[in-house]
């Protein structure tokens, strides 16, 4: 930005930046010339006191006891607070493959894993009030730790293979919402209904649950849109167009409120169930035309290079296609995914309390919390931002490790 | 009212000849209906063979089945529908669910709570999604005609205005050419214009998306009034930095009386809902004893008629032909308190979310519309 003035060919150092010294380089790069250093001196000026300004702010002015009177509303909203142990066990189930998972791939698990540990260390340890505080939880948090490196040991054993540990996260994944929502009154897990969950947990739910359920879809849909049997070719077209053509909001206004007054009263699909399809089938469309590009992107040679071998079109397509076509998009697929889970603040249109909304009801809890809107969304909006940035950082590393853009 | 169908009748008495053979019939449904009867005129003992519409009994039947109350309700209205520390939601128009709860099921806490949004308030009562809606829903003749039944207004909600204590505002004609904070879009911002339209006043709207954004503008000085639902003004001024600098004018210039509502369709289930609220009401009343969640059991130990008639004691108030049992009431005033335990619990002087003074909601006999037909 400060080059912009610069009319003075650069001098011929050719020592990297690193190693030059620091009044150097801010001699070189900041005050090369009067055009510059005026710049450079508006610059900083504003950045001290925009900087002051919000420091300030945070520090002095802001009451912050909306977000640290009882944090634990923002994690799990109402979910029954002798039932929390599931959510923990949940959680400890996935730090464990996660940690398996490191164990197992290396590379950017070990990111990942490293990243969960410091996460739940910091929950773990923070000052809080309300129930985070408490002993129970924090040792909830803590004692995911030791589950991480377990499963890091176990997940470095030869026997061990990757498609244990796959079919360790399927079974997890298809077993938590079982876990949290319970079997029936009476038994081991009361029913929490989900009206009762909340939070990050919701969130999270909605996110992870989108993007799980959303790529394989959408990689179906693509494919259908290339397939030459017309019924399948169209179906795929008219979903994707249909779907693309709508928002996200009237989707779940109307898989939530449209859809029920059709359905007679035993068919009732749970609400947080009917958002998550809403927002699926949304994100399915999105992904169906990232994946086609990259379908287009795989060079006609390929396709007839592994026809000439020998593979049959099932095979060509999955073994050959595919994964080429996929890495090419692996950019685009993350940047839908990160929207999909910063869409899932839209689910307020149909009460669901996830993060955002839990917010805005924590705001109702007291009367002095009604005027302290701007410091809980700043909050949320926080949390949203790190989670974000964790996401496409994660798949910078994908994209390294894949050696997407080399050639 | 009732509709007598002729099919119907002779289908149940056909499967009460059935099931006292103790032959199993074919339809289910059928069964659960036959079997209420039956008890019914064990209990009351030759009371007369009553045909109803059908859907009469589906909710209570579907409720006892499930073992919980579904209600609509919300999670983000200080005093009305909100969160504990404990994530609990609480909250007036809870509190309606829950006695509904411990009359139907005899637990205050076999509820679920939905929460919907405002829009979402017409289908979820609608379509039966819920059993009853208790969000502060204003009874309109649209809604009513649309939505479900309407109970019986339960909180006389009104929009108020709110100023500076020391701007010398009395009424509209002082606030001739005033600024006035107010949320866009809503049935507020319509009353406002068309209150000043009628006195022929001007005003200047300073209007923003959401309630909180308006009520820091008022407080911040950008604005001389703001309006809104007096009991929204009561928890706004609660909840300023100095409550004693800030009035809400006496005046009410919009009816929003807030009514529990059920589906259309099952009477039984409307009385149940009905009766429920007339006893949370009418226990305040002295004559009643009044009974307080603390002296259920000296009413029922007491000689008070009326006490113990709603206590389900001394007679019949109704029990029998709704399938409830004769201490519904006595259980739903266990679980909540009387009408005004309920009111002071969360806006009394020592309410838990803010205080605003009954007005209209004191009881009839302490001159105010909070009223219901007598328990006997």
């Amino acid at each position: 930005m400060t080059d912009a003035g610069n009319t003075q060919p650069a001098p011929a150092d050719i020592r990297p930046p690193s190693q030059l010294k620091p009044i150097v380089w801010v001699q070189r790069n900041l005050f090369n010339n009067w055009f510059n250093s005026v710049l450079t001196v508006l610059a900083l000026g504003s950045i001290y006191f925009i900087g002051r300004a919000v420091l300030e702010w945070a520090f002095f002015t802001a009451d912050w006891r909306p977000v640290t009177h009882n944090p634990i509303l923002y994690l799990v909203g109402q979910y029954p607070r002798d039932q929390l142990w599931r959510v923990g066990a949940s959680l400890l189930l996935v730090s464990f493959l996660t940690g398996m998972s490191w164990g197992k791939w290396k590379g950017i698990m070990r990111s990942f894993a490293l990243l969960l540990g410091i996460g739940l260390a910091i929950l773990g340890i923070i000052p809080a009030g309300g129930q985070l505080g408490s002993l129970a939880v924090r040792i909830f948090f803590l004692i995911n730790l030791p589950a991480i490196y377990l499963g890091y040991l176990l997940g470095s054993r030869k026997f061990v293979t990757g498609g244990l540990v796959l079919a360790g996260w399927l079974l997890s994944f298809s077993l938590i919402p079982f876990l949290l929502r319970g079997t029936g009154e009476g038994t081991m897990l009361p029913t929490v209904e989900t009206s009762m969950w909340g939070g990050l947990l919701v969130t999270l739910i909605l996110a992870v649950g989108g993007i799980l359920l959303s790529f394989p879809l959408g990689v179906l849909l693509a494919l259908g849109r290339r397939s030459s049997l017309p019924v399948i070719k169209l179906f795929s077209i008219g979903f994707i167009e249909g779907i693309r053509g709508v928002p996200l909001v009237t989707i779940l206004f109307m898989s939530s409120i449209i859809l029920a007054l059709f359905l007679p009263p035993e068919l009732r699909i749970d609400r947080l169930v009917r958002a998550l399809i809403g927002m699926t089938i949304f994100s399915a469309a999105y992904t169906a035309e990232n994946v086609r590009g990259g379908l287009q992107a795989v060079p006609a040679g390929q396709i007839e290079a592994a026809k000439a071998v020998g593979l049959n079109n099932f095979q060509t397509t999955l073994f050959i296609v595919l994964p080429q076509a996929l890495r090419a998009v692996i950019p685009a697929i993350v940047g839908q995914f990160i929207s999909l889970f910063k869409d899932t603040t839209l689910v307020i249109i149909v009460a669901i309390n996830e993060l955002l909304n839990i917010g805005k009801s924590i705001l109702q809890s007291d009367v002095e919390f009604l005027q302290l809107q701007f410091e809980v969304f700043i909050f949320v909006a926080a949390v949203f931002w790190v989670l974000s940035y964790l996401m496409s950082f994660a798949s910078r590393r994908l994209e390294t490790a894949l050696g997407v853009g080399e050639r | 009212m009732r509709k007598f169908s002729l099919p119907l009748a002779s289908l149940i008495i056909l499967a009460m000849l059935l099931s006292a053979c103790g032959t199993p019939s074919g339809g289910e449904i059928v069964e659960v209906e036959v079997t209420r009867i039956v008890e019914v005129e064990v209990t009351t003992e030759g009371d007369i063979q009553v045909v109803n519409a059908p859907g009469y009994g589906e909710i209570l039947a579907r409720v006892q089945e499930r073992g919980r109350v579904v209600c609509a309700g919300r999670t983000d209205l200080l005093g009305f529908g909100y969160l504990d520390d404990d994530g609990r939601n609480i909250g007036f128009d809870i509190d309606l669910c829950r006695a509904v709860a411990a009359a139907v099921l005899g637990d205050p806490e076999a509820i679920e709570i939905v929460p919907v949004t405002a829009a979402e308030r017409g289908p979820v009562i609608q379509t039966g999604e819920v059993d009853l809606l208790s969000r502060n829903v204003t009874w309109t003749s649209s809604r009513d005609s649309q939505w479900g039944n309407f109970t019986i207004t339960m909180f006389y909600d009104g929009q108020g205005y709110m100023v500076r204590a020391d701007s010398g505002i009395k009424s509209q004609d002082d606030m001739d050419g005033a600024s006035v904070c107010v949320t866009s879009g809503t049935t507020t911002e319509k009353n406002l214009a068309a209150d000043f339209r009628e006195r022929g006043l001007d005003f200047e709207a300073v209007i923003f998306e959401d309630t909180s954004s308006v009520y820091n503008a008022f407080f911040e000085g950008r604005c001389d009034v703001t309006t809104s639902d007096r009991s929204q003004l009561a928890a706004i001024q609660a909840g300023a930095d100095n409550p004693a600098d800030y009035m809400i004018l006496p005046m009410i210039i919009s009816k929003e009386p807030l009514t529990p509502v059920v589906p259309h369709g099952d009477d039984q289930w409307f009385d149940i809902v009905k009766l429920v609220m007339y006893a949370l009401i009418n226990a305040e009343n002295p004559a009643y004893g009044p009974i307080t969640q603390a002296t259920v059991d000296d009413v029922l130990a007491s000689d008070n008629i009326k006490g113990k008639t709603v206590l389900g004691v001394e007679g019949d108030w109704g029990y029998s032909s709704l399938g409830l049992d004769a201490d519904a009431l006595a259980n739903a005033l266990r679980a909540v308190g009387n009408y005004g335990e309920v009111y002071n619990r969360y806006m009394g002087p020592a309410g838990i979310a803010f205080t605003l003074p009954r007005g209209l909601n004191e009881h009839w006999t302490d001159g105010g519309l909070i009223y219901a037909p007598p328990i006997k």
